[in-house]
């Protein structure tokens, strides 16, 4: 191809598009070039000088984050002369870093303590006192440690360039540089600060949030969907003690980039709550007793039957995977079929992300509004997620309920159904009704997909282990489907997830092998209720 | 007309009017055959008046030196963006007092020359950058472009040329990094005076994105002689690779300092012991720094050895620079005079880059260490080894300036620094 340049690096050769710049180049061959100030979706001002490497015939060693490869060009990324230019940098940084990382919450997954080891010199020669800048609060969830601080200005771009909300800047010059905010409010206000953490390559910029809470190595990272709303981030849940500690954004260019908003990643202590349902609950004569998972369904079947077929209303979700909304669907359609409606939060407006198009804080705040509509749900209620449920309320038939919490609803409810089956994970005024309160792990503790406002369908994996005899809905409700005349057992979420293939078109082809960790579209475009 | 101090052997070219008060009014340089060359070069072509340029073979006076000819004729021909002249008159190296003389003194040949100059590059705008702390030559420029367009001397249709040029006056607010070109083109264009990464040069993206091309006030100066009396005259003067008179700003340990306008290839020890009347109190010469101090030192013997053009330094390991000689004597404390530079290139360091933020700060606690007589033999070698790394890592030059007065002292002057770490004992008076 006449775009492809032809260039070595380290000894290996390399093809890349023209404009590729060396530091990019070079991940090709798996080298990362150490670098603090470059990242790829910010300018690159090429000043923390740690990503110099030698290019044959140039006098200077150079930047490789802003020199574009050229034809028959020769890099040496790992040579002496390399190495001895970032070991300076680094013993540059090493004069006045406190080397507080014993205290600091960065330590562990820290760029400066992975170089320094890597690269490093064995200690700094530096006999002159650091300089101190202390503490700032910025406002938001931000602290700022300037004496951590390696001046790579990678926040302030973030800021300017993505957030485009510029609140951050350096003040003073020189070795007096300091970042700092123009106001009192700092970040207070901005909806994607979060980031500017995740961005900073050492512990200069900590999320109050997650201060003094775990230490890096003791977390586990579990790859997830952000449950905040229908944008559908790419996520890490961090759990620690089958707690999740923090969230973070994981990189996925089709879906949010590098980034997540702060209210998402903010709203995660639910997946940790306790009081939670952990055995099934059978009610017989006013009374609840705990019974094992055969003895209830084996009591639940016989009562279906008992009543024979007819109308169900049911109550979803969106805030359910795609195998559970599914599995539900096709227990409603055995035991006679009947309307399924779901309830969703809305916010008033989106929260986009002005520097990257398509990133947005939805309106609608489920993550899974779409795989609800696609298996044929409808939604009500009000924008907060309150009301529309008068006629389940009020049916005397099978009443079905997966998911929602049921909050807004009166202990009455559920009191005229024949039989009233609540799929949950705690229990409510509203459950109190329930002759069968069926125990069911949250997203956090499931394996399963969620598609998001756009049609993309995304895996998210199990980061917690759920509650005692807790299991997916889609486990419990393609069991009883089963047993009333469906194909047979289901035994994990792919197998739920390529069932649910066969009752949706959307979804028909679609495996989870192709879905990886990266997403993929569903067949056929949808559009939610009311948009 | 005496002019602080003048000598026979100057050629005054550029600095003629030196000390004439008069000269400043537009009708006195109007009456003494000024606006006549801009005359002259609107009737050329631009590419003409580049050949002249070329054909003298002006070399920069900012200090690096590099052909005035050449670097216009890097500008794209193509008009379709607008090209900006921008005159760096940000004279901030400790020892230049070249650029705030020619300006208080001769106004409205910086004018003419700048006009000439957006001429040759297709410019129709000039921005002069005034350094911060030049509050009275600001006034004075600003006064005479003033004159200069009520006159139709700037502004539309210059001399019925069709051409229109206009002149800014900028202030800067006082930072030596501005006089970097790219820091000054984003210190005028409201940033923070940071330079930039090249490429692009500015040629191709330089003040507000735009081609530009940027020049020192005395290279501007000089462009309305050249383009009056031809490139050959021009010729007549310094050497084959360095033709031309230049401004030397000597201050320090002589009986006559000041601005001397010489041909370049002349002797530093003339210009020392003939021109500014040698060395004070009749001591011994002991070290010189020839072209402002982000150059390396030389020592009494080199400067006898030294001729004053920009291939004659570089012999005895030095660089012309922009031509400030510092002349000290033997009473001079070198340790301390190399850590008052360092501090001043400390405090003075954009903090762009790692090297230079903190190697020139840490370099500044290592020299107020070992002037303190806190200092180890040790810290000799580490310093050099320290300002090594921040040669040629960095994104402009400002951080070689620490290196430049660090390692040539230590190399040349190493007595004194171990008089100091052995025994605390300080050399010289001062």
């Amino acid at each position: 191809m006449a775009d492809l340049v032809n260039l070595t690096i380290d000894g290996h050769e390399v093809s890349v598009p023209k404009g590729t710049t060396i530091l990019e180049a070079a991940k090709q061959i798996g080298t990362e070039v150490p670098h603090y100030c470059y990242h790829p979706s910010l300018s690159s001002p090429a000043m923390c000088r740690l990503c110099l490497v030698e290019v044959e015939g140039a006098p200077k060693p150079m930047p490789s984050c802003v020199t574009t490869v050229t034809e028959g060009q020769v890099v040496r990324t790992q040579s002496e002369r390399a190495l001895d230019d970032r070991r300076a940098v680094l013993e540059f940084y090493l004069v006045n870093h406190p080397l507080d990382c014993p205290i600091c919450d960065r330590s562990g997954e820290c760029y400066f303590q992975d170089y320094v080891h890597a690269e490093g010199p064995d200690h700094g020669r530096s006999r002159e006192p650091k300089r101190v800048f202390g503490r700032d609060d910025f406002g938001g969830d931000v602290l700022f440690y300037g004496d951590r601080c390696v001046m790579c200005t990678r926040c302030v771009r973030f800021m300017n360039e993505v957030e485009q909300e510029p609140r951050l800047t350096v003040v003073e010059r020189g070795s007096r540089s300091v970042i700092d905010t123009f106001f009192e409010e700092g970040l207070e206000g901005t909806h994607w600060h979060g980031n500017i953490v995740d961005l900073c390559p050492v512990g200069a910029l900590i999320s109050k949030d997650f201060l003094h809470k775990a230490r890096a190595w003791d977390l586990e990272h579990t790859p997830s969907i952000c449950p905040g709303c229908s944008q559908g981030c790419n996520i890490d849940l961090h759990v620690r003690d089958n707690l999740v500690q923090r969230l973070k954004p994981r990189e996925n260019l089709d879906v949010n980039g590098w980034w997540m908003c702060d209210y998402g990643r903010l709203d995660y202590e639910w997946m940790n709550l306790g009081a939670r349902v952990e055995a099934p609950l059978v009610r017989a004569g006013g009374t609840s007793t705990a019974v094992a998972w055969k003895d209830a369904l084996g009591a639940l079947l016989t009562r279906a039957l008992e009543l024979g077929a007819g109308p169900v209303r049911a109550v979803v979700s969106p805030r359910s995977s795609n195998e559970d909304l599914a599995a539900v669907a096709e227990l409603v359609e055995r035991l006679g079929g009947g309307d399924i409606v779901y309830r969703s939060r809305r916010a008033e407006d989106e929260a986009p992300l002005k520097g990257y198009p398509g990133l947005a804080r939805r309106r609608d705040l489920s993550p899974n509004a779409t795989g609800a509509e696609l298996v044929g749900a409808k939604r009500v209620g009000d924008d907060d997620g309150t009301g529309g449920l008068e006629g389940v309320a009020a049916h005397d038939g099978i009443v079905l309920v997966m998911g929602d919490e049921l909050l807004d609803q009166p202990a009455d409810f559920g009191s005229r159904a024949t039989l009233y089956v609540h799929l949950g994970h705690r229990e409510s005024a509203a459950t109190s009704r329930a002759h069968f309160l069926l125990p069911t792990t949250t997203f956090a503790e499931q394996e399963g997909t969620f598609t998001n406002h756009a049609g993309r369908v995304q895996r998210f994996w199990a980061g917690l282990t759920g509650p005692g005899m807790a299991r997916p809905a889609w486990f419990v409700a393609a069991a009883l489907a089963a047993q009333l005349g469906g194909r047979g057992p289901v035994r994990s979420a792919a197998e739920a997830f390529n069932a649910l293939g066969s009752r949706v078109p959307a979804f028909e082809g679609l495996t989870y092998e192709d879905i990886g960790t990266r997403g993929a579209v569903v067949n056929e475009p949808v559009s939610l209720t009311g948009d | 007309m005496a002019y602080p101090y003048v000598s026979d052997r100057e050629v005054r070219i550029i600095s003629k009017h030196f000390g004439d008060p008069t000269q400043r009014r537009l009708e006195t340089y109007v009456e003494r055959g000024g606006y006549a060359a801009l005359r002259k070069a609107l009737g050329m072509s631009p590419d003409e008046v580049v050949d002249t340029v070329k054909e003298s073979g002006l070399r920069g006076r900012g200090g690096a030196g590099f052909p005035t000819g050449v670097k216009w004729s890097f500008m794209p021909k193509d008009t379709s963006k607008p090209h900006y002249l921008v005159c760096n008159a940000d004279e901030s190296e400790p020892g230049t007092f070249k650029d705030r003389e020619l300006i208080r003194w001769d106004p409205h040949q910086l004018i003419e020359g700048c006009l000439i100059g957006a001429h040759a590059i297709r410019a129709q705008h000039v921005y002069i950058y005034c350094r911060g702390e030049f509050f009275e030559t600001t006034q004075v420029l600003a006064r005479a472009v003033e004159d200069a367009y009520a006159k139709g001397y700037v502004g539309k249709d210059i001399f019925g040329s069709g051409l229109d040029i206009d002149v800014t006056v900028h202030a800067g607010a006082g930072a030596y990094i501005c006089g970097e070109e790219t820091g000054l083109m984003n210190s005028l264009e409201g940033r923070r005076g940071q330079p930039r990464v090249k490429p692009p040069f500015p040629a191709a993206v330089g003040a507000f994105g735009m081609p530009s091309t940027i020049n020192n006030v005395e290279t501007l100066c000089t462009i309305p002689h050249i383009v009056a009396n031809g490139g050959d005259w021009y010729r007549q003067y310094g050497t084959e690779k360095s033709p031309g008179t230049k401004l030397f700003c000597v201050s320090g340990h002589v009986n006559k300092p000041g601005n001397y306008e010489l041909p370049l290839g002349f002797p530093l020890i003339e210009l020392i012991e003939d021109v500014c009347g040698g060395v004070r109190d009749g001591n011994a010469l002991k070290a010189v720094i020839p072209g402002g101090s982000s150059v390396p030192i030389i020592n009494a013997e080199e400067s006898r050895a030294c001729a004053l053009d920009y291939e004659g330094c570089v012999a005895v390991g030095t660089m012309l620079g922009c031509a400030s000689v510092i002349v000290m004597d033997e009473t001079t404390d070198i340790v301390k005079q190399v850590r008052r530079m360092v501090d001043f290139y400390a405090h003075e360091s954009c903090g762009q880059c790692t090297p230079c933020r903190e190697g020139s700060a840490w370099s500044a606690k290592m020299m107020k260490r070992i002037e303190d007589g806190r200092g180890t033999e040790e810290d000799l070698d580490t310093l050099m080894q320290v300002t090594q790394k921040m040669v040629g890592t960095t994104i402009c030059v400002l951080s070689d300036s620490v290196a430049a007065p660090v390692q040539s002292s230590i190399n040349k002057f190493r007595d004194e620094y171990l008089a100091l770490v052995r025994r605390g004992e300080r050399v010289g008076a001062a």
